[in-house]
Parts: structure tokens; C-alpha cells; sequence
């Protein structure tokens, strides 16, 4: 991720807090050790819980998107019932919150933001980016889309129609970006390659070929 | 259901403490129902420890972004989509 348009720093600041003294770090470990104690839960479920969820990248949000940029019918279905449509291909989100996709088109463009935390398709894309929970880009996002995109690359045209979902309770929501210009012949594999994380929150949209850096 | 796509409703004004899921920046602005998802679980009374029970509908509402900023610096086409509990809409006056 490039470091100009002022939303890559987090990632790589070193910590300096380890967490130990909050009083949430401390709520938790007491309800770890109490969940442990009645046997509820053994450390190790709670470690296999945690591996479950980081274990998620972004290739099961670009298995989908490439799949509904080759085959229409199952861009329907993927739109119409997401969950329905990702067990077609061997994902399952069964034990996840409610999932929306929404189609990016030449006249509608949607970028998604969480105003009260970090609300995020994880299921699809793993953990958030740090800036997607910066507070910087939850308020911006909200009330200056077209300023936030400006800074990832991302310049619209006045004529299309930006659309920002603020996934403030049960959804979750998956941007279908369009499909780059060019690409008619490349293969489904190939073109999942171009599906990054970024364009499935709507940030930016897929290049026709990955720039390297 | 109360609402349904299509209706016009106003979000409530109210300045409620807690884990209230309808942001600050839409109480008071109107706009319409996008889309009915269906009911769930209170997160305002799940988040303590209760069932969140009765379940609530909740509703994706639409606004004109220039209905919630007034100096919005994009484009006056341009919208806002937020999840909404029902507890926290009401008829928009004047519409059916």
C-alpha cells in the first residue's frame, strides 16, 4: 500500500501499549480465566477461535468477484443471496453475521465505512486494515467520500453516483468492483489476482494490471 | 414491519447513552427505506448482558448526502446508505 495518501502509517507504527493495563484488556483475561475455570472453554478453543478469524484473507472475497465477473448468472445469485452463492464455491459463511454485496456500475460507486467501530466483512476479507478503523477515515468517509477515494488513487466522475454504506449494526457489506477495461481475456484465475482488498471496500477500483512496487 | 421500501421516515433525535447503533450524524435527518433485512436482536439491550428481546426490525435508509451535510463538498446526487433499528424511525410528515 502506498504511504502518499495518508492512511498507510498505522500499519506499521510499533506498539507501544501492550494492553495489559487497560481495564478491557483486564475485563477480558478475567472472563477468559472464569470461561475457563467452569469449563466452558479450554484455551485451546478460544486459541483455534482466534485462528479461525485471522485466518481469513481477502482470496475468498476475490474467489467471488471473479467468479460473478465471468459468469452473470452467478453475479445474480451472488448479489441476490451472498451466502447462498459463496457455498457454490466451497465457502462457508454459515456462522457469520447477515452479508449484502453491492455492485459497483458506471453509474453507482459504493465504498464502505463502520462510523461506531470496525464493522468489516471479515468472513471474506480477514481482519480489517488499520486504517479502516482509524477514526480519520470513519468520519471522513462519511462526509467526504470523493476526498477519501482522491487520496487512494481513486478520481469519479461527476456523473457517477458515490454511494457510501455505513454498516452500523447486523450486515456486513462486500463491494463487487467492476471489472477493469482489457481484461475480456483473461482467465478467471488470473483476474482474481486483480480483485485487491481495497476494491472490495470500495476504496479504489482493480487495475488491469497489478502495479508492482 | 412498520415501514416498508420505499417509505419515507426520520430518524429519531434522541441523545441516547450506551451501545446505541444509529450514529449521531443522521438522528434528525430524513430519508427513505432502501431495503427491510429483517428482525434481530436489540444490540442496545444484547450489548448488557440481556437477550435484546423483543427483536427489531431493522431498515437500510437512504439520504441525499446534502440533506446531511449542508455543505457537502461532493456531488448533490450522491447518497448515504445506514442500518437502522426501528425504534429509532418515524414517519416522515406529509408522506402516505
Amino acid at each position: 500500500m502506498s504511504q502518499g495518501h495518508g492512511h498507510g502509517h498505522d500499519e506499521h507504527a510499533p506498539i507501544r501499549h501492550d494492553g495489559h493495563s487497560s481495564p478491557l484488556a483486564r475485563r477480558a483475561r478475567a472472563l477468559e480465566a472464569l470461561l475457563t475455570e467452569k469449563g466452558v472453554l479450554t484455551p485451546a478453543d478460544i486459541r483455534s477461535a482466534i485462528d479461525a478469524l485471522v485466518s481469513r484473507t481477502p482470496a475468498d472475497g476475490a474467489k467471488l468477484v471473479a467468479r460473478a465477473w465471468v459468469d452473470p448468472a452467478f453475479k445474480a445469485r451472488l448479489l441476490a443471496d451472498p451466502k447462498a452463492a459463496a457455498a457454490e464455491l466451497g465457502i462457508d459463511l454459515t456462522s457469520y453475521a447477515r452479508l449484502g454485496v453491492v455492485e459497483n456500475t458506471d453509474k453507482v460507486h459504493h465504498v464502505v465505512v463502520c462510523t461506531l467501530c470496525s464493522c468489516y466483512p471479515r468472513m471474506l476479507l480477514g481482519p480489517p486494515p488499520a486504517w479502516y478503523k482509524s477514526l480519520n477515515y470513519r468520519a471522513r468517509t462519511v462526509a467526504d467520500p470523493r476526498g477519501v477515494m482522491r487520496e487512494f488513487g481513486l478520481e469519479l466522475p461527476p456523473k457517477v453516483e458515490v454511494r457510501v454504506l455505513d454498516s452500523t449494526a447486523d450486515m456486513r457489506y462486500l463491494v463487487l468492483p467492476r471489472r477493469p477495461p482489457g481484461t475480456e481475456h483473461v482467465s478467471e484465475a488470473e483476474l482474481r489476482s486483480l480483485v485487491t482488498r481495497d476494491s472490495m471496500i470500495g476504496v479504489s477500483n482493480p487495475q488491469p494490471e497489478r502495479a508492482h512496487v | 414491519m412498520r415501514f416498508r421500501e420505499g417509505d419515507r421516515v426520520r430518524v429519531r433525535a434522541d441523545d441516547r447513552a450506551g451501545h446505541v447503533r444509529t450514529p449521531a450524524y443522521i438522528r434528525g435527518k430524513s430519508g427513505w427505506v432502501a431495503a427491510a433485512h429483517g428482525e434481530f436482536r436489540n444490540p442496545e439491550s444484547l450489548a448488557y448482558g440481556d437477550e435484546g428481546l423483543p427483536k427489531q426490525p431493522l431498515y437500510l435508509v437512504g439520504f441525499r448526502q446534502t440533506d446531511v451535510w449542508p455543505r457537502y463538498p461532493g456531488r448533490p446526487t450522491d447518497t448515504l446508505y445506514v442500518d437502522v433499528y426501528e425504534h429509532w424511525l418515524s414517519p416522515e410528515e406529509g408522506s402516505a
